[in-house]
């Protein structure tokens, strides 16, 4: 009696067990709901909704890898929008979003809509039937908002598929305008001003071996080695032009071509170059083993004046930081080869859909107006490329900066070539062969592995 | 009703009462079939008891490996056969000699070191007087996740160049002492065997725990009748200890050599399997998930499934022999 009272005890508590993880796990899905409605909800002026027209009930799910403040911000502009029209808009943001997505619509359990951060994946999941064209009004949206070019990475064998929604710049060179201006340094504006002022620091600063021009790490995980390709794929666009960077990303020509030596070898002369890297950590080797997010710190302590990362790296910099143009930290564009070219790397996210319900595409359309980027952008920490933004309403001095880069007519912009490249390149041999290439490997070599790794269909 | 669908205590209360329900009838029909009288009682309690298990089993497990073996046959996408093609590629492409020469260090290393570690441990602290103390220090790590114990031990060997201030532990120990600062993490091969030390300094509390157990366990009028022989420590070990605790060894030795087969946590944290530390486990889960090619991935499962067979099959025996010797 007494082994059997034990036993019953032991089936409640994992039972308990259990449950309280089955609820853990739906919490999720179930409480991450738009918001309290402490944004304006009450007073919406619900006629700005209206084309939206009115559902009960209606639930879309959206699934992305947006979390936590970021997550908190974007469903902070579904609140009039749910309000007005009655869908329930539940986000969803996990990590690992990229192999999460592809599992989930392979078991059948796909969500409403997902923000896709790479058109090679949103053209994998077009390719193998789960995504669904959008409706009228979305492809109108879009084309009033977005470039001919930001179309075309939402755009699959012809077909426009997702609307672009927000954009990064990645062609910034982040430094310390204090530090600038006490070493009498300006910001350069052509790659020879850049190249001459690295001398000029090592001449000034280079003597202990501690301080250096320019800072970097890519390690990242599992992701270890994506600041170098985008460190390249910058040198592309600025060694061998924008059609030579399409021609490169959609393997027209060989990932191992001469020119795309030339522009890898012109990143060495900065990230393979002892005397220029990496300021207070190492050598040109050590760049392998920092991580990206601690890569550019040294700026702060002065062991490094220049760190080559996207728009994005304003939220690395500790809590106190001055990020603004006479304080700690800032950002200029990182140059071409003279003042009026203006070659820009970007990234950005797609919204696309699993279904056609009404609802879905609603909050769909929603998303890819101007209304929602112009919400969006003026609650804080990111940026868009689409021309309805007004770039006054950015959150800070960088992403200013970045919006005005974007909306600017003469910037030739170019999206990052590896989220373009199939993933066996772009997610996989391009990140191993860059690695090994600040990890001492030989150019030519590194660039014949990653040609011979490029999928044959 | 709303309270239970859209409260998340509610939906927590909701799901406790129905998993509570579940167990109700479960324990009804194992009432029911108890009660049986008849030819069909022997087959209606083993339905009972075992279906369910037999049923999870056949979800969980058999269906998910006849589908992996399937994919393994197939393209990236699973559209079209493509025969031993994915084999052949799992043991010729430029990362499988490395892969398959790091995975053969690790589970020739990790066991052997765990296992002696834990045993020499085990012996040494046996009736101490801070014995258990001594125990749940080794045995800590254990409880610390293979993701977690990289990153401790990633700041642990921490690089810095020479001119620069050690942030790392080890590497501020080895310029202190005068030394150039070491690069543990990126020159090949010894970056594996440090990666190797991290699972190590995991395993080897769940080895002497088990041992220590094992050796407690040993009939104590066999020791005295030693000691009476007049047999000194060494002789004490080797005749008497080990033979002994033989059982458990195995068992322990071959449960890590599963594990460490299986090791992915590790490198993908500390290194991201760069610096030529790939893994068998973390390269099946980079063509499966992050380059999108199922048939490759699938057919490096499998390859890692028949690896752990042997071993698999060699504890499963020793189990049963343990429990023909005890009768």
């Amino acid at each position: 009696m007494r082994t059997t009272a034990r036993r019953t005890g032991a089936a409640v508590a994992g039972g308990l067990a259990f449950a309280l993880a089955l609820t853990a796990c739906s919490g999720s899905d179930l409480g991450g709901g738009g918001g309290d409605g402490d944004e304006g909800g009450g007073d919406a002026a619900c006629e700005d909704y209206a084309d939206y027209g009115t559902f009960e009930g209606d639930e879309v799910t959206i699934l992305s890898s947006i979390r936590e403040q970021e997550a908190d911000q974007m469903e902070d502009t579904f609140v009039d929008f749910e309000e007005c029209t009655g869908i329930d808009v539940v986000h969803n943001g996990i990590g690992e979003f990229e192999t999460q997505v592809v599992v989930q619509a392979e078991g059948g359990n796909a969500p409403n809509l997902a923000i896709i951060p790479q058109p090679g994946l949103l053209a994998r999941l077009v390719n193998d039937g789960y995504i669904v064209e959008p409706s009228e009004q979305t492809v109108t949206n879009a084309q009033e908002g977005w470039t001919e070019e930001w179309l075309n990475y939402g755009t699959v064998d012809g077909t426009f598929y997702a609307a672009p929604l927000m954009a990064s710049v990645k062609s910034f060179v982040w430094y310390s305008p204090t530090a600038f201006a006490e070493n009498g340094y300006e910001v350069p504006t052509t790659w020879d001003e850049l190249i001459a002022l690295s001398d000029q620091i090592v001449a000034d600063h280079g003597a202990d071996g501690v301080v250096k021009p320019w800072c970097a790490g890519i390690e990242s995980g599992g992701a270890t080695g994506w600041p170098a390709t985008d460190f390249i794929e910058d040198m592309v666009l600025r060694e061998a032009g924008p059609e030579v960077y399409d021609q490169w990303v959609t393997h027209e020509i060989p990932f191992n071509d001469p020119q795309i030596y030339a522009a890898t070898e012109r990143a060495g002369s900065i990230l393979r170059n002892e005397d220029y890297v990496n300021g207070g950590i190492g050598d040109s080797r050590s760049i392998a083993t920092t991580s990206f997010n601690d890569g550019g710190l040294p700026i702060l302590d002065g062991n490094c004046f220049m760190y080559r990362m996207a728009s994005f790296y304003e939220a690395q910099w500790p809590e106190g930081t001055d990020v603004s143009p006479e304080g700690d930290a800032f950002a200029f564009y990182l140059p071409g080869d003279d003042a009026d070219s203006k070659p820009l790397l970007t990234a950005g996210e797609f919204v696309g859909a699993f279904d056609d319900n009404e609802a879905t595409q609603a909050v769909q359309a929603f998303m890819s107006s101007g209304e929602w980027a112009n919400l969006r952008v003026t609650i804080g920490g990111v940026t868009s490329a689409n021309n309805a933004v007004d770039p006054a309403n950015a959150s800070s001095d960088v992403l200013r900066l970045a919006i005005e880069l974007l909306q600017d007519p003469d910037a030739v912009t170019r999206f990052d070539g590896s989220d373009l490249m199939p993933s066996a390149v772009g997610a996989g041999s391009f990140w191993t062969g860059m690695t090994e290439w600040i990890d001492g490997a030989d150019t030519q070599t590194v660039l014949d592995q990653i040609e011979a790794s490029w999928p044959a269909s | 009703m709303d309270f239970f669908l859209n409260d998340k205590f509610g939906q927590m209360l909701l799901v406790i009462i129905a998993f509570a329900a579940l167990i109700a009838v479960l324990l009804a029909i194992a009432w029911a079939a108890d009660k049986w009288v008849g030819k069909g009682r022997r087959w209606a309690a083993l339905a009972v008891f075992g279906g369910p298990a037999l049923l999870l089993l056949v979800v969980g497990l058999i269906y998910p490996a006849i589908r992996t073996f399937y994919m393994s046959f197939y393209d990236a996408g699973t559209n079209n056969a493509v025969g031993l093609q994915n084999y052949i590629f799992t043991v010729t492409n430029t990362g499988a000699v490395i892969a398959f020469r790091n995975t053969f260090i690790w589970v020739f290393l990790v066991p052997i070191a765990s296992t002696l570690i834990g045993l020499i441990y085990a012996i040494l602290i046996d009736r101490s007087r801070l014995e258990k103390l001594a125990k749940s220090l080794l045995f800590l790590p254990v409880a610390i996740s293979f993701v977690g114990a990289g990153i401790i031990w990633k700041f642990v060997y921490e690089y810095r160049g020479a001119a620069q201030e050690q942030i790392g532990l080890l590497n501020a120990f080895i310029t202190w002492l005068g030394f150039e600062p070491v690069r543990f993490l990126q020159d090949a091969p010894w970056n594996t065997l440090f990666l190797i030390a991290v699972m190590i300094w995991i395993q080897a509390g769940f080895a002497m725990v088990i041992l220590s157990a094992a050796i407690k366990a040993v009939p104590t009028d066999i020791i005295e009748a030693a000691r009476l022989d007049g047999v000194n420590s060494w002789e004490m070990f080797r005749n008497i200890t080990v033979p002994s605790i033989r059982p458990s060894l195995v068992v322990v030795l071959t449960t890590i050599s599963i594990a460490t087969l299986k090791i992915f946590d590790i490198t993908r944290t500390m290194t991201g399997a760069r610096f030529d530390t790939q893994v068998l486990a973390n390269q099946m889960y980079d063509y499966s998930f992050v380059f999108g090619d199922n048939g490759v991935g699938s057919a490096m499962a499998v390859v890692i499934f028949i690896l752990v067979i042997p071993l698999v099959a060699f504890n499963i025996r020793q189990m049963a022999k343990n429990r023909s010797v005890r009768g």
